[in-house]
């Protein structure tokens, strides 16, 4: 069979019967998806922009009722000046909280992903198979489960967190269980003085590393794995400290594997609606809200429709930047490795 | 060994120096497992934490402290939310059923109408690829929670009478919902899949080709087979999503008889939720999260390489 295949490599058939049978295969395969798309996903996005350019409300829902009034760019005009009538909404604080959001959060899973996979990638590390199966749980768990369960371990009165502090460090300081009532996800006061972030945000950082660390630590063991050991053993030789070696070995040759994940990571923090929506709620006083559970309230809670899909084209455009950034840095960063 | 330590004796000296890199000593090993018990301490705290609260059979509103087993343990909680969780006359059963018909129908549907689409722009130029490409990446870009609005308003428009059912609104059901969420998840399964089907070789087609194999009969003998494994992931992925679903379902349903699981937990611990007992949320959220959890938990290794081809091939 391998011997004859190639005697039987022909020259191309008829073009134009090929041709046509490529463009009937193409026509016929393409066809579901484009008419499924075309219906469900292109036309709301267009009907989007319409809405994004009316005052579309809850008196316009009904069918028979009169079509909104085209109001123009009213709705992002009130949009960037904050000036939508409705609590805690301000544009600049909201887009600046979840930028920092993103970025605090990667920073801290690819960090402590990158140590723990160095840990558990030690030779002759003991229930080293067992740990690493453990360690994945976060990841398989939905993440709607673990925002709810996390709002619950922060409850100001009977939440986890609290009773293990005040079984800890109250009991080792013989501090009173009644200084543990500290209302994670709605204190006001910030509890770092000089920086402006609510409690909310510290603890949901903490809900977000234990769920975002483990996935990283996964592709980083996999980059891990692939560098050859006799790299160290090189470095060794030459008498390289092991701070040397994880420096200028590790470090490079995680990078190229890390960095692509990096920023994937950081788009899907940017748009993390579970933690902000079921732990905070947004709060205290909207300051922890981010686009993502912006957008829903204004839909969901404030019924502006028109403003909601402004809103959403806004969206559109500031996660069109971060991916042109993103995709300039990943290529940029490729180069310069290769 | 012996040979071993003649050709290589850098080694031995960096292993008689103490840094050897093979075998940490006994003092090293003890510390890293207690860095590796701590960590493990951080990662099982909020499971311990909700299965000792759901197995609490006191039925406290709250619980009273930490006890990894509570005393008199029972499956009580488990047994009042399979038979109603919520104030709605709903059963866990009906609510999951509904979730599941979510699930499986978006991520069926999106895997099957796009590995089609996915083969071709995969496999052919065509005049407009570029174009339908740049598109999707678009759609991909963009959050679904970014779509409620025109999603909420169109499908709401489509109401008709059926006889002897009333008004049927395609907004007001499962339908409506589950169109909503192939909106996004159809170009995201094509996505995935383009970039699956890229990594399998163009060889294999044209040796099917060249023993006679029409386009349709390549495609369906030689690329699907081949594709399962990544069908399989992004199906999961989809039903994943459909499965805990919130937005759109919260959004549009209004009939309890249509609420789905995720709606169900909002009701157990949002502004209703004052007199729910903890551990009834703990049980219900142990019950929703066990079927998917545990399928991802035994497939992680494939799930997440398929997560990566989608996610990072911008």
């Amino acid at each position: 069979m391998s011997a004859a295949a190639p005697a039987l490599r022909l020259p191309p058939r008829q073009s134009w019967w090929r041709r046509s049978a490529n463009g009937r295969l193409i026509v016929l395969y393409l066809l579901p998806a484009i008419l499924v798309m075309g219906i469900i996903t292109a036309y709301p996005l267009i009907f989007q922009v319409w809405l994004s350019f009316t005052d579309y409300g809850v008196k316009n829902l009904r069918v028979g009722s009169p079509a909104p009034n085209v109001v123009g760019f009213d709705n992002y005009i009130r949009i960037f000046q904050s000036n939508l009538g409705i609590p805690n909404f301000e544009f600049l604080r909201l887009i600046l909280y979840n930028l920092f959001w993103a970025l605090s959060n990667v920073i801290i899973h690819v960090i402590l992903g990158v140590l723990i996979a160095v840990l558990l990638n030690t030779k002759g590390l003991w229930f080293k198979r067992f740990y690493r199966a453990i360690f994945i749980i976060p990841v398989v768990i939905p993440p709607i489960i673990v925002a709810t369960v996390w709002r619950n371990m922060y409850d100001p009165d009977y939440g986890a967190i609290n009773l293990l502090l005040s079984g800890t460090v109250g009991t080792l300081l013989r501090i009173p269980p009644d200084a543990f009532r500290i209302d994670w996800m709605q204190q006001v006061a910030d509890p770092i003085g000089f920086i402006p972030l609510p409690l909310a945000f510290y603890g949901m950082l903490i809900a977000n590393t234990w769920l975002g660390w483990p996935l990283n630590a996964v592709v980083a063991t996999g980059a891990l794995q692939s560098i050859p050991n006799e790299l160290y053993e090189a470095a060794e030789i030459d008498g390289a400290s092991s701070w040397q070696r994880f420096r200028n070995i590790t470090i490079v040759y995680l990078r190229p594997a890390m960095l692509p994940y990096a920023i994937y990571g950081f788009v899907i923090t940017f748009n993390l609606f579970y933690l902000a929506y079921f732990m905070s709620g947004g709060g205290p006083f909207g300051r922890t809200e981010l686009l993502v559970t912006q957008a829903y309230r204004l839909v969901n809670e404030q019924r502006l429709y028109g403003v909601g899909a402004a809103f959403a084209v806004i969206m559109f455009f500031i996660l069109l930047v971060i991916t042109i950034i993103t995709n300039r840095m990943a290529k940029a960063t490729a180069r310069y490795d290769a | 060994m012996t040979t071993a330590t003649a050709k290589a004796p850098a080694r031995v000296i960096a292993r008689v120096r103490g840094g050897g890199r093979d075998r940490p000593t006994l003092l090293k090993q003890l510390i890293l497992q207690l860095i590796c018990l701590g960590i493990l301490f951080t990662v099982m705290f909020p499971v311990l934490w909700i299965l000792s609260m759901a197995l609490d059979p006191r039925n406290l509103s709250r619980p009273d402290g930490l006890n990894l087993i509570p005393p008199g343990a029972s499956l009580d909680a488990f047994r009042k939310v399979i038979a109603q969780p919520t104030v709605n006359p709903v059963s866990f059963v009906e609510l999951a059923l509904n979730s599941l018909k979510i699930a499986a129908g978006t991520s069926i549907a999106s895997v099957l109408i796009g590995v089609l689409a996915a083969y071709i722009l995969s496999r052919f130029d065509f005049r407009g690829r570029q174009v339908l490409m740049i598109a999707i990446l678009g759609v991909l870009m963009l959050p679904a929670v970014a779509t409620l609005a025109p999603l909420f308003i169109t499908l709401n428009q489509v109401r008709f009478e059926i006889p002897g059912l009333g008004l049927f609104n395609l907004r007001n059901s499962l339908l409506g919902v589950m169109i909503a969420i192939t909106s996004g998840l159809l170009p995201f399964a094509i996505w995935n899949l383009k970039g699956y089907l890229d990594t399998i070789p163009r060889e294999l087609e044209e040796a099917a080709a060249v023993d006679g194999a029409t386009k349709n009969q390549t495609f369906f003998r030689v690329i699907l087979p081949l594709a399962t494994p990544a069908l399989a992931v992004t199906a999961f992925l989809g039903f994943l999503s459909g499965w805990t679903e919130f937005y759109f379902s919260w959004q549009f349903l209004e009939n309890p008889k249509d609420f789905t699981l995720a709606m169900a937990l909002y009701n157990l611990v949002g502004q209703y939720a004052r007199t729910t007992p903890w551990s009834q949320f703990a049980a219900f959220a142990i019950l929703t999260a066990l079927p998917v959890s545990l399928v991802y938990f035994i497939f992680q290794r494939y799930i997440v390489s398929g997560l990566a081809i989608g996610g990072v091939k911008g």
